[in-house]
């Protein structure tokens, strides 16, 4: 029951994004298509679990005082990973990601997840709860890349919705697309799930 | 005149938070006043030019001859964690009024994606700009300076917004961070104005 609690909260109750507000720059950065925002987060996903799991398991060796660095170690070593796993096997997404693949590091979710729940908790929970944030990551990126795909080109995981109607090349708000697409996005998004 | 494009071009052309969103996280949470808006620019600034100086040295004498590039994200990251720290050891000693000044921004600087991501562009900024240029060194020290110049102009602006939202009145469901995003976004609206200058 408890590994339920774990899954879930991260996906609705404590979503990263839109409840705690984690994790910004690859959220407005990388989010101009539904797949850039999967992919993003699918990485991020990754990322979290298995640093989860590993500081989880190594919570009684590290010191105290130098967990900060270690943790960041133990998250840039499977950032690194991830960055080479995605240049062999996905390349396209890997040049569309660019430098925000390396900055998986600096994101605040995943430090914060380190130090406020596998630092504390064994590997099974935190295995969960890595499991369950990532997932409300991967959605809430894969949400905002969608309509921001959606208002800005017409199209959904790069398929032209209006291709049924029969227009080629649909005339969109470019501007969601653009950087200030995605405040607004974000913005109103926010607002539609805040109670 | 080279110096000068690329200034040009990070300040308002391609600025760092509203048009490539590294930064963001300090961006909202430390905008409420234009003060601590400015102590945050200073010690961003400070850190940005140290660390990029420090990172592009390490990876063209240490990482490339040793074929270690894949280290790069290790590296950087460490070095700019310890780099905070002793900025901070050394400030302290120094000059306390200043360590008094920048406070908790500081240790607040290693997790701020800005600096990371200044370093490892500065990697490749020829490539970037087209430029050819023996003193790839000091393009990537005034890079950083340019860099972090944006990151103080875009979180003064937008401190200087928030403290007027504050007293303005908003519809309930707007309130918090919806209507800040929604002020930043009219910024980088703003901004993209810019775009075509360089």
């Amino acid at each position: 029951m408890a590994d339920i609690k774990n899954l879930t909260r991260g996906i609705i109750k404590e979503n990263p994004i839109f409840v705690l507000l984690l994790g910004m720059c690859p959220t407005l950065g990388v989010t101009t298509s539904g797949t850039n925002g999967l992919g993003m987060g699918l990485a991020t996903m990754f990322v979290l679990v298995l640093s989860n799991c590993f500081i989880s398991l190594l919570k009684n060796v590290i010191p105290d005082k130098v967990r900060i660095p270690a943790f960041i170690v133990i998250i840039a070593s499977f950032v690194t990973i991830v960055q080479l796993l995605m240049e062999a096997y996905v390349p396209f997404l890997y040049e569309q990601l660019g430098l925000y693949i390396p900055l998986i590091v600096v994101n605040c979710i995943i430090l914060g997840r380190a130090e406020a729940f596998a630092s504390k908790n064994g590997l099974v929970d935190s295995l969960f709860d890595g499991i369950g944030m990532g997932l409300g990551f991967s959605l809430a990126l894969t949400l905002l890349g969608l309509v921001r795909e959606l208002l800005g080109a017409g199209t959904a995981f790069g398929f032209n919705l209006f291709g049924i109607f029969g227009i080629q090349e649909p005339k969109m708000m470019l501007v969601f697309i653009l950087p200030p697409g995605a405040f607004l996005v974000l913005a109103y998004l926010i607002c539609l799930i805040k109670k | 005149m080279t110096y000068l494009l690329i200034i040009i071009s990070a300040v308002v052309v391609n600025n760092i938070v509203l048009s490539q969103f590294l930064g963001i996280c300090p961006f909202l949470g430390v905008s409420k006043k234009v003060n601590t808006a400015i102590g945050m620019s200073g010690a961003v600034m400070f850190v940005m030019v140290l660390a990029t100086l420090v990172t592009y040295i390490l990876n063209q004498y240490v990482l490339i001859p040793f074929e270690l590039e894949y280290l790069q994200t290790i590296s950087f990251i460490l070095i700019i964690a310890s780099l905070v720290q002793m900025v901070e050891i050394v400030l302290k000693k120094v000059s306390h009024s200043l360590y008094e000044a920048l406070g908790v921004f500081l240790p607040l600087i290693t997790t701020n994606c800005c600096v990371l991501g200044v370093s490892i562009m500065a990697l490749d900024l020829p490539s970037k700009f087209n430029f050819v240029e023996a003193n790839s060194l000091g393009l990537a020290v005034v890079f950083a300076l340019a860099n972090s110049l944006a990151f103080g102009l875009a979180l003064v602006l937008f401190a200087g917004i928030r403290e007027q939202l504050e007293i303005t009145e908003t519809p309930r469901k707007l309130q918090g961070t919806p209507i800040s995003l929604i002020s930043a976004g009219l910024l980088a609206l703003a901004f993209m104005g810019f775009s075509g200058l360089v």
